[in-house]
């Protein structure tokens, strides 16, 4: 890159519109020569409120009511207010074109950072990665939101909100096993939602019909069907097993379920690229800003607040200090693709040794291939350097219940890099993190209960809390729901059972 | 290119109010409890702040499926500053290094007290649910002294000044062409008889002068018929609609004897705070006159009231009669919804309670909408109260009293004497 002067751009703390426009045509131009590939994007200017109203939502512009978002609007406030929490800088939505937030109390130096961090960061990330590519319809999701907002406002009208809030409280119960973690989500279109939602409701009752049918058709198929499983495989998706088999749901009970499983998924992604995501973004304000410095267009009292804003984002406080809430996926991410960076461009003997395809590549393919496809889990094995491992005194605990005492399994050492990379990796595999559990059985001749198994993992059992979520299972079940527990050596215990029988009326 | 820059702070503001709203709904019932924890805890003065709330963590928690606590977890943390490979420890009080796997910080969070805060306006809608002075809206109704005029369409009688005068001509024109309608046919007939006479016979014909005799008959009708008839007229009507009256005046009678210690009297300061309170939200305007009393009663205002210092005796019956006295000079029944508020410590001059109980009955019940009455005293009901209490059973929904004995008591005898009758709201 040339280091050419350019004119400065607006100094002062007080933004405009012109000045923020000025400042985004600059950090553009830089994105672009760095070949940052973006969604064109919006600025809205929110107020502290209406931030805090998208906080509620999931950052979401538009959403169905419900009363825990709600909940989460008075927390944030209450936090918010007390001073004890200060707002995210930057809410951005992954959508084409990408909405970028601008909240209005911050100063231009502020605004600058969020735009270079969400509005060419994120953006650039949003198109670029697997996951998003696959997963999510940056197209769509506005309209599909839009539609699910009002499909549910409909519901509310029809059938009075209570129904539909204990629908959605249920939903929400199962939202973490509700999404399709291995399956490509189809696409969606508001068009094609609102078209198709009559035909879907009227053939997914019957298939429901169908499958619950209590008058044989054919002697002989009965026969077949006694010993026939159902589901015939475990099915690890608990609201699509519910939407599409569930013998009791209203069609538009259904159709609830679906919205509040679609939008789920649209959420994964985000969940499983969070160190990359945000790591991605920060590297890339730091890096234009500071391009943009050099360049001469930068004040230094800008690069000074600026640079205060950004290293009180990536600080990781150690495992000991009152601060510590967990590794700071900002800190990790900004770090390891800055060190990306640094193997690419200046390798040590050990980074030629660790990373022999990427030590001395040309950076900005490398970073485009990790950032195109990996997720955190994939990213942390790939790309975790022992110099980074060094640098941030990574250790590793093993807390096992059958032993009195806790042992450091490993430490920034070399014996212990593999180790550590991988126990880390395995830290941001969602597969572990949540419980594993699938819809197992399905009684269709006996009492119609349904079967859920958890499959444990490390001996790891579930919260207590699973009773409650039992109950909201069965509340869109309909009848009596089951839970077992199948430890490593195969053995099956029955831990939670919720009976319910419900007729419809 | 530049950008596209939208501002939105003007637009869509409160988007989470319905949310909002839906929680505070959802969770009535603990935040109600919450609420009058609240009261209890503090001066009422500041009860028309919003309110920092919490509710326990667990009644509104979300529940999901999550590993709990046990098995065997690995995890790596930053900032070695002491450890190495292959050392053993034993685990630290209160699990803090113990993050289990991301969940438990989530999970240890839903365990404590949820807090948020209410706005002015929710905190007192909760605090003020239920309460509704007994007889407030049915006696409203019922006795009902104001009226407003509004128009209310036409009718045939009335006085002249409301003659409506576009409505009597109109329908005037119309009465005159409905009856006129037969008396023009019949003339056109005859009219042409007469032309077709004079053309074919003589002008002293028998024939003609007949038809010009019925053409003057006729005519002579088609004339009478008048302009205007006292049938047509139409008055503006007007028709009074009972308007309530949104004023209202609050007595509140404190007792400043020897007897009545500091203690005593904020118990009753916040008693009449909250009934002012609550009048606030039901009146528009509101009066207050501060009546204290030990031998005789005087008007003073608020500062006055609850600060200074009496000694001596108690003659209630003075505050009565100055309180009467002020009803009748300021304060007209049909305009004014009275309310009094007396607060003592039940001790009176034993012959003077009967003639307060006099008082009450004939000169200031019939007055107010509600008299409610406390007694502030640890120990057995002074004779005030036994005085008092024959007025329970003939007024009542009028008349309330209760006892007091500390300040905790407060808001759940405040519930009590103002509680929202069923029976009364049909």
């Amino acid at each position: 890159m040339t280091k050419t002067s350019i004119s400065p751009l607006p100094v002062g703390s007080e933004w405009s519109a012109e000045a923020i426009a000025e400042y985004d045509e600059a950090i553009g131009r830089v994105a672009e020569a760095y070949g940052l590939d973006c969604y064109p994007h919006v600025l809205e200017v929110i107020s502290a409120e209406q931030m805090m109203d998208a906080y509620a939502s999931i950052g979401m512009p538009v959403y169905y009511n419900h009363w825990s978002f709600g909940k989460h609007f008075l927390a944030t406030e209450n936090r918010y207010k007390r001073g004890q929490m200060g707002l995210a800088y930057e809410i951005v939505i992954n959508s084409n074109p990408c909405v970028a937030y601008l909240m209005d109390e911050n100063t231009l130096p502020m605004q600058a950072l969020v735009i270079a961090h969400a509005a060419y960061g994120h953006n650039s990330f949003f198109k670029g990665n697997h996951l998003f590519k696959q997963w999510t319809s940056a197209d769509a999701i506005i309209d599909y939101l839009v539609f699910a907002r009002n499909y549910i406002a409909q519901c509310e009208e029809r059938h009075g909100f209570e129904a539909v809030e204990s629908v959605l409280d249920s939903c929400h119960a199962l939202l973490n096993v509700g999404v399709d973690r291995y399956k490509r989500a189809p696409k969606q279109s508001l068009e094609k939602e609102t078209l198709r939602l009559k035909e879907r409701e009227a053939y997914v009752q019957a298939q429901v019909n169908d499958l619950w049918r209590t008058l044989p058709l054919h002697s002989v198929s009965e026969a077949v069907r006694e010993d026939q499983r159902f589901p015939p495989e475990p099915e690890e998706n608990l609201l699509y097993f519910v939407e599409k088999n569930a013998p009791l749901l209203e069609p538009w009970q259904r159709e609830v379920v679906r919205i509040v499983r679609k939008i789920g998924q649209y959420f994964y992604p985000q969940q499983q690229t969070q160190v990359m995501n945000e790591g991605w973004a920060c590297f890339w304000h730091y890096t234009l800003l500071n391009t943009l410095y050099d360049e001469g267009g930068l004040s230094d009292g800008f690069m000074l607040e600026f640079l205060q804003s950004h290293t009180n984002v990536v600080y990781q406080p150690p495992y000991n200090s009152p601060h510590y809430s967990g590794i700071n996926p900002y800190a990790l991410g900004f770090a390891m693709w800055q060190d990306i960076r640094r193997i690419c461009e200046h390798p040590t003997a050990e980074d030629r040794a660790w990373f022999p395809d990427i030590a001395g590549s040309e950076w900005r393919q490398t970073f485009d291939f990790a950032m195109q496809n990996f997720k955190d889990e994939s990213f942390i094995a790939q790309y975790l350097s022992p110099h980074l491992m060094r640098e941030f005194r990574f250790f590793s605990v093993l807390d096992d219940d059958l032993l009195g005492k806790l042992q450091i399994k490993a430490i920034h050492d070399d014996l212990g890099y593999r180790t550590l990379r991988q126990q880390l990796s395995e830290q941001y595999n969602l597969g572990s993190r949540e419980p594993n559990i699938q819809v197992w059985d399905v009684d269709l001749r006996g009492d119609r209960s349904l079967t859920l198994r958890h499959f444990t993992h490390q001996r790891q059992g579930l919260h207590e809390n699973f009773d409650d979520v039992l109950e909201h299972l069965s509340n869109l079940w309909g009848f009596s729901v089951r839970l077992e527990q199948q430890s490593l050596d195969g053995t099956v215990e029955t831990i939670g059972e919720r009976k319910t029988e419900r007729r419809r009326n | 290119m530049t950008v596209r820059i939208v501002d939105r702070r003007f637009d869509s503001k409160n988007k989470s109010s319905v949310n909002r709203s839906r929680f505070i709904r959802r969770f009535k019932g603990q935040i109600r409890k919450a609420v009058s924890d609240v009261i209890d805890r503090r001066g009422v003065r500041d009860i028309e702040n919003g309110e920092k709330i919490s509710i326990p963590g667990k009644d509104i928690a979300e529940p999901r499926f999550a590993h709990g606590s046990g098995g065997v977890r690995e995890i790596v943390s930053p900032g070695n500053d002491r450890f190495n490979s292959g050392e053993q420890f034993d685990r630290p009080q209160g699990g803090s290094s113990g993050q289990g796997g991301g969940s438990a910080g989530r999970d240890g969070e839903g365990l404590d007290d949820f807090v948020f805060t209410l706005t002015r306006g929710e905190f007192l809608d909760i605090f003020f649910d239920e309460l509704a002075l007994p007889n407030l809206v049915k006696r409203q109704l019922e006795h009902i002294e104001q009226y407003r005029r509004v128009r209310a369409g036409y009718t045939q009688s009335g006085v002249p000044t409301n003659i409506n005068l576009g409505r009597t001509m109109r329908d005037a024109a119309g009465r005159r062409i409905s009856i006129k309608g037969p008396y023009s046919g019949q003339m056109r007939v005859l009219v042409a008889e007469l032309e077709r006479l004079q053309e074919t016979v003589a002008d002293d014909d028998p024939e003609l002068e007949r038809v010009q005799g019925a053409i003057a008959r006729l005519r002579t009708k088609i004339d009478a018929l008048p302009f205007i008839d006292p049938f047509d007229l139409r008055y503006n009507n007007r028709i009074r609609i009972p308007q309530p009256s949104t004023q209202a005046v609050m007595f509140c009678l404190l007792d400043v004897s020897g007897s009545m210690d500091e203690e005593r009297k904020n118990i009753a300061k916040r008693f009449f705070m909250l009934l002012y309170l609550f009048l606030t939200r039901s009146y528009e305007r509101i009066e207050v006159v501060f009546i204290r009393h030990h031998t005789v009663a005087r008007e003073v205002d608020e500062d006055d009231f609850f600060t200074s210092r009496e000694s001596g005796g108690t003659v209630v019956s003075s505050a009565l009669e100055l309180m009467r006295d002020i009803i009748r000079a300021r304060y007209p029944s049909g305009l004014w919804n009275i309310y009094g508020a007396q607060a003592s410590d039940g001790d009176n001059w034993n012959d003077d309670s009967p003639l307060c109980r006099e008082l009450l009955e004939h000169s200031v019940l019939p007055l107010c909408q509600y008299f409610a009455y406390i007694e502030i005293t640890e120990g057995a009901p002074q004779n005030l109260w036994a005085e008092y209490e024959k007025l329970q059973g003939t007024h009542p929904g009028r008349f309330a009293m209760q006892n007091i004995g500390t300040v905790a008591d407060i808001y759940p005898v405040f519930r009590e004497l103002f509680k929202r009758r069923a029976q009364e709201r049909l």
